[in-house]
Parts: structure tokens; sequence; C-alpha cells
């Protein structure tokens, strides 16, 4: 029995847009889908293993997911991959190239933009890849289309022989409404096609395709003149036609419920045709689409006249609000610009609540650390829970722009510094997947160029930030079976690191670690520094009986409080004047028994040894009490 | 060939802190609403929120839900699982809109690093600009019960009488789903239902805007 199977054909139940997308590749019979995980498109893959008679996996990272697909599609199976945004530039050499060999069996690779930033480190509009790869793309409003337009997909695909791009957003990935579910196809059977002319990019066989692209480019431009998946909303009001794609389409339709709305489901080519048809029926024409005008510019370009983000922001969600103010703006509306409800928010006057790292999480005490050496160090981040370093209270990150990028960066940052920089340590600091994912090149490239870095390879055994999955480094698949686990040790000793300067370290011992991380930074060459812990949200961690702070004992120094352990709190503060004069801030502190996992990293920190067990026969770690 | 469906439709907006079960009962009243008949839209920001952030929950529904968030100042009710949280999201109410707040109080790192001051009276707050609010101590509540996770099912049963579902569907609802994964929780989850429902009922009349 699988809850996921059993839902009736023709029934309709409450999807999220990844759920959707991911009931309609199983629909679709495919036999293989991969991904790397990346908010918001994770839940595809996670809810695809769920599913019985596919192949899902994770893969290591976004190019090895797309060529595995790539592979499949080859071998005459239908496949499919999931990415964020930023995941199709780690595998854009890939998707390039076999664009113009294209593909065999049905070929879908779903990418999630984050339009608003949720949770990522740009706002790219990745419809620019599939005009850069002359690949069609589908852009889906809500978890219905996101479901009907994954089916529509591998038809297309396989119907011209290409891949297709299925362009999400933060507002259908994450966003749960009632699916009409069908049933599973049999895969058919296409068995791979021997013709090394067609699959061996050789220059002479790539040259000898440009023509056919073009064709291929005439054929998807004509079928999305005529595709099922636009429709068209009708409304009374014809002094405005919208031509709106994604979830703006539904927002926009919310903020002007008697203006015709033709919405695109294949925005890629750009149906202008029908869109011209359209135009002919209202005065103006104004585009709705997120982020970058890419549909508006191309209708300027065929000499229609419209309007977009003249009127509309160039970045965030187009959501109601947006829509109804920017348009009443336009127009001139002074009353319908009053009527229309301010932009509310959040009240700014409320503190800010940024993110956290979790109690007991075992990259406090690097980051704790790493803020004692500031004055001596560049340090260079990297994607995950760990960028929240940068942050209050350790302030412990210079730069972080990619995945891996903390080792090559780093290593130009040592090669280039000056000035009062020339005398200070270079640090990177990389979590387990991300290294796994793109990181291993930057640490090879390190040792091969005799660097002088300090690499942090902080091991918690999961993708955390992501919501906790599995990697080649945590001995496990998808499906939470066993699979090879990679041995980190012999890995950098492999790559050419000397054995001397790789270390593994419990994180939890907070002066060990602080003691190798200053050691390490004066030795001019590569050392690798490991901590192994796992992360507090899995299965993996054992937490330990609660600390708490003897009251009266506390002498305010604050130590604990720089760790950043959200299960520390200030109950009061003072100033106070030192022997030289100086005023001085104190903040005394307690535990909160119900956060604290009894990691012991704080006890350190703490100049009174005001730090003990709650329940002191419970707690044999501890030795000072 | 107009249609307005947006006046027809419930908007409810959840908020708290990563961690606290926001998104899980936002779940339950998005099934509950699909169970009475209704379409449903339900989103949130997922992603780093998790991390003892911010969270918010969209729930609109009614007989067709075109856009997914509910657009600024047309929550209908808020349900906000922390005090000062509850504060920041009150200026996306309707005038006439209601609130359901937690009691607890929760200062994030920064504030206890001294960087930020967390507000003397957050409720008297939302009370000054003339939101209607009831106040339940879910926290004290699920402890008293002897498990504060199930602050969020208190939360349920304290906003369940102000929806225009039955608050007994959404009580077997919530009930169904812990004696299907958690059995042992079933019964302890009726009662956290009806403790929050009675606290919420038993609550003093809001103070009428000044």
């Amino acid at each position: 029995m699988n809850a996921l199977t059993d839902i009736a054909v023709g029934g309709r139940t409450l999807f999220s847009g990844n759920e959707a997308v991911a009931r309609a590749v199983w629909e679709s019979g495919a036999a293989l889908a991969t991904a790397y995980p990346g908010t918001p498109s994770t839940e595809i893959l996670e809810t695809l293993a769920r599913y019985p008679d596919i192949r899902a996996q994770w893969s290591v990272n976004e190019k090895v997911a797309l060529e595995v697909a790539i592979g499949a599609s080859l071998a005459g199976a239908r496949a499919f991959c999931a990415m964020k945004h930023v995941g199709l530039n780690v595998a854009a050499d890939a998707l390039m190239s076999q664009a113009l060999a294209g593909c065999h069996g049905g070929l879908v690779i779903a990418v999630a933009d984050d339009v608003g930033l949720s949770s990522s480190q740009n706002e790219q509009d990745s419809r620019h890849w599939g005009r850069f790869a002359h690949l069609p793309i589908l852009e889906p409003a809500e978890a219905q289309d996101a479901h009907d337009q994954t089916l529509a997909a591998f038809e297309l695909s396989e119907q011209v022989g290409c891949p297709v791009i299925l362009r999400l957003t933060t507002r259908v990935c994450h966003v749960k409404t009632l699916v009409t579910v069908g049933e599973r196809q049999a895969p058919p059977a296409r068995g791979f096609i021997r013709d090394s002319r067609r699959w061996v990019m050789l220059p002479s066989n790539a040259k000898a395709m440009l023509p056919r692209q073009d064709e291929r480019d005439a054929t998807l431009t004509a079928l999305s003149e005529d595709s099922e998946l636009t429709t068209l909303l009708d409304g009374i009001d014809r002094s405005l036609g919208i031509v709106a794609s994604g979830p703006a389409a539904l927002s926009a339709r919310e903020a002007l419920p008697d203006t015709p709305v033709l919405k695109l489901g294949q925005t890629f080519p750009v149906p202008v045709e029908r869109i011209r048809a359209f135009s002919r029926t209202v005065d103006a024409l104004l585009v709705v689409e997120e982020t970058e005008p890419l549909i508006e510019q191309e209708l300027r370009a065929a000499g229609l006249s419209v309007h977009g983000k003249d009127v509309l922001p160039k970045h965030g969600e187009l959501s109601v609000a947006v829509l109804r103010r920017a348009v009443a703006a336009w127009r001139g509306d002074a009353d319908s610009v009053g009527a229309a409800p301010a932009p509310a928010g959040p009240d700014p006057s409320v503190f800010p609540r940024p993110p956290t790292m979790c109690a007991g999480c075992p990259h406090l005490s690097p980051f704790y650390c790493l803020s004692k050496l500031r004055r001596s160090t560049l340090i260079a981040g990297d994607i995950g829970c760990y960028t929240l370093g940068a942050g209050h209270p350790w302030q412990a990150m210079d730069t972080c722009t990619c995945m891996g990028a903390s080792m090559t960066m780093a290593q130009g940052l040592a090669a280039a510094r000056s000035g009062e920089d020339a005398t200070k340590a270079v640090v990177s600091v990389i979590g387990d997947s991300t290294f796994l994912h793109m990181g291993m090149q930057g640490l090879l490239d390190l040792v091969y160029n005799r660097a002088n870095v300090t690499v942090l390879i902080l091991d918690n055994r999961t993708v955390a930030m992501t919501g906790g999955q599995e990697h080649p480094g945590t001995g496990f698949d998808i499906h939470g079976a066993e699979a090879p686990r990679v041995d980190f040790l012999a890995l950098v000793k492999a790559m050419g690191v000397k054995p001397d300067r790789v270390h593994s370290v419990d994180p939890y011992k907070l002066p060990e670690l602080f003691q190798l991380i200053r050691a390490e930074t004066q030795v001019p060459e590569v050392s690798v520094i490991i901590t192994d812990q796992p992360c507090v949200l899995t299965d993996r961690h054992q937490p330990r009986p609660a600390l708490k702070v003897v009251e009266e004992d506390c002498t305010g120094c604050g130590g604990c409080i720089n760790t950043g352990c959200p299960a520390i709190q200030v109950t009061r503060r003072e100033t106070t004047t030192t022997k030289s004069g100086k005023t001085k801030e104190l903040a005394f502190a307690r535990i909160d028994s119900a956060f604290c996992t009894g990691c012991n990293a704080c006890v350190e920190t703490c100049a009174p040894n005001a730090i003990v067990p709650l329940d002191p026969s419970a707690h044999p770690r501890l030795e000072r009490v | 060939m107009t249609e307005s469906p947006a006046a027809t439709v419930t908007n409810v907006l959840l908020c708290g802190i990563g961690g606290q079960g926001v998104l899980t009962a936002a779940e339950l009243l998005a099934q509950a609403a699909v169970a009475a008949g209704h379409d449903a839209k339900k989103t949130e920001v997922a992603g780093m929120a998790q991390r003892g952030g911010v969270v918010t929950s969209h729930l609109r529904f009614g007989p067709r839900v075109l856009a997914p968030a509910i657009p600024d100042g047309e929550a209908d009710l808020l349900l906000g699982f922390e005090a000062a949280e509850a504060l920041r999201w009150i200026g996306q109410l309707r005038r006439t809109g209601k609130a359901v707040v937690n009691g607890l109080r929760v200062k994030p790192p920064v504030v206890h690093q001294g960087l930020f001051d967390y507000p003397e009276d957050p409720i008297g707050m939302i009370r000054a600009v003339g939101v209607e609010v009831r106040v339940v101590e879910a926290w004290d509540i699920a402890d008293s019960l002897g498990n504060h996770r199930l602050m969020n099912t208190v939360m349920l049963g304290a906003v369940s009488d102000l929806l225009p579902l039955s608050a007994d569907d959404l009580r077997e609802r919530v009930v169904a789903v812990f004696r299907a994964r958690k059995p042992a929780l079933a019964d302890l989850n009726a009662r956290a239902f009806d403790a929050g429902r009675a606290a919420v009922t038993a609550a003093p009349e809001p103070v009428a805007a000044g």
C-alpha cells in the first residue's frame, strides 16, 4: 500500500506544486529522476522517492544530476531532473551542448526560481537559459498547472526531440492547492540509438546540428502559438489586456478581475502572433512576468506596443497588492491608489528575528573560535546553514558567493592580499555536502598551487539547510537505505593534503578545536580540519542532559552569550566600572533547559565556571562538577 | 463574465517562529477547509525561516482561490503563535479582522545579545491599533498537559470557533492525524484542542479601541 499511488485517478488532493510535479513525473512513466537539494525545489525528489517503479536519487550536484538524466533519455527512457535556479548555472555546461544534440526519451528539467529570495543568494530569472539553449519553457501558475504541464513537457520533449524546461517559482513550489491526478502510463520502450554523429559532439557533428536547431526553433514557435497550455481568462473591461505567466497571472486576475488576462503556459518561444491578435481586442497591453522583462522585450522587438517593467517592479513577487498599486499609479488614478490598501508588510518597529543556528548546533563552536581569531584572519564562507556565521554574534565570514567558492576564493585572497591583510591567515569554511557538491576541485586546486589556506570542513552528516537530505558522505541514500560512504579524511589526503595537516575534531570540545584552528592558521600550507558531529535536527543527533547557569556564580561576563546558542538567554544587564575606570556592560545569563542539548560547548566560555549540569547525576561527561 | 471570488474567500494568516508547528497547524486547517468542500491555497516561505526565524503561513479558502498569498491588509483572522510575531504582522489584518494570539514571548538571540529590544507589551500594542484580540497562554496549557509540542494543537482549538468551518470537524481531523501517526498522542491532542477552545472562550472581551 502506498498513500501516494492509492489516490483515486480523477480524484482531487491537496498537493504543493512540488508534489504535483512529482506525481506527474511518476504518471509520465519516467524511469529515472535526479536532483541535488535546493530551496524551493527540494520536495520534488523527496516526494518522487516515495513512488514505486521509478529510480529517484540524489546526485552530488546539478551538473551530475542533469548528465545522469541525459544518459537515461539517450537510453530511450523518460527522465527528469530538478534543481533550484542557481543549480542550472552549475548544470549549464551539459545543458548548452545537449540542447544542440537533443534527446531521445522525453527529458524534462524542472528549475525553481526563488522569486523574492527567501533562501537564495540571487534572484536570477532562469528563463534566460531557455533562450540561451534554444529550449522551450513551460511556466505553471499553480499546482494543477504544474502537474498538467509536466506531462505536456514530456510529450513536447519527445515530439520535438529536445529537453524541455519547466520553470517553477517559490509561489508554485510551496503553494498547496487541489490537484486532479491521473494514472501512471506504461513506460515507452525505445532503446538506445547507436549513432555517433548524433551523440558525439565533435565539431563536425555539432556543426551539422546547427541548421536542424534552426528548424526546431521554428517548430517550437509554431507549437507555442497553438499551445493548449495558454488560456484566455476573459473580462469585460477592454481598456487593458494583460499577458501574464506563472503565479503572477492569478494575482493579476485577482487584482483586476474585469481585465482580460492571456495566461501563457508555454512562454518560450513567445507566441507573438497569438498575443498580437489578443492586443487587437484591448486598448493597451501590460505584460506581467516575474522577474525580468523577457516576454515584454520580445513583444516590443516584434513591433507590439506593450507596457511591463515601466509600470511594474523589476524584482520581487508581483503580488495582488503590488499589482493593484502599480496599475492604479500608472493610470493616474489617485482615488484608486488611495482605496487600495497600503502595502502593510511587517511592522518595522518590531525587532528583526533572523534565522539562527540551533541550540547545540555543531557549527556554533567553530564560529565562536573564528570570532576570537577575527582580527588575524580573512574568512571565505560557503553555502549552507553555516553561512549564518556571517551574522551576530560571530560576524566571522568575509565572503560567500556560490557552492564551493570558499576554497577557491580563499586561494585568490591568499595570493593577492596586501597591506594590513598581508599577515592575516586565510580560512575557508565549507559544509560536508557543499564540499562534495563543488568543493573538492577547489581543495585540489589549493594543494596543486601550494596555497596557504586553512580549510574547515564542518561535517554534520546531512544537507542541513534544505531540511536534512542524504548525500554520499552520510552513508545513506534518498530512501534511507545504506549506501557507500565517502571517507573525508582519506579523500583529502588522496588529494595531496599532507597527513600531518589533516585533523578530525569533535566541535563540542571547544578548547581543543580552538587550539587546532589557531595552530593550523600559523602553518604556511594547506590544512584541513574536519569537525564531526551530526546536525541536531537529524535522528543521528543524541541529545545529552541539559545544563544550567548557577545564578549566584554568574558574573555577567557574557562569554556564553557569544557562542550564539539560542538556548542561552540574558536575565538582566548591568553596567559596572572596572579598576581602570572603564565602564563595562554585564549580561547575566540562564540556559533554557527546554532547548539545551547538553553539548557542553558553552562550558569553557564561562569565566567563573558557573555552567553545570541541571541534574549532576545525569551528566557524567562533565568532569568539573 | 466578471467574477469576484475574492470577496467570498476567507484569509487566515498564521505567524510564529520556525519550529513552533505553524506550518503543521496551517496544513491541518487547509485539510479541514478542503474537507468542507472549499477550494483552498496554502503557502509559506520555508527554507531559512526554519532556523528560528520568522515563519508565516497563508491559508485562503472559498469557492475559488486565485492568488496564493493573502493580499496586504486582507487577512480575516490572524493566528499568532508568539506575541511579538503577532504584532509584526498585525498590519495584514482587515479593519474587521480578529486576532488570536499566544501570550508566549520568545526573545531571539539578537535581543539577548543586546542589539534590539523586545516590546514591553506587544499584545497591548495590538489592542491599541483597535484590533479585536484574544489571548491564549498556549505554552502554559501545553506545559500543563506535559508536552510543549502540543502548543499548536492548543492554538488550533483556540481559533476553532472563529472560523467558518465546523470546530468539531477540525478537532476530529487533528485527533485522526495523531491516531494514524502517533496513537499515544491522540487523546492528549484532543485535550489540548479542548483546552485551547475553552481558554479563548474564557478570555476577557477585548478593550474597545480608544
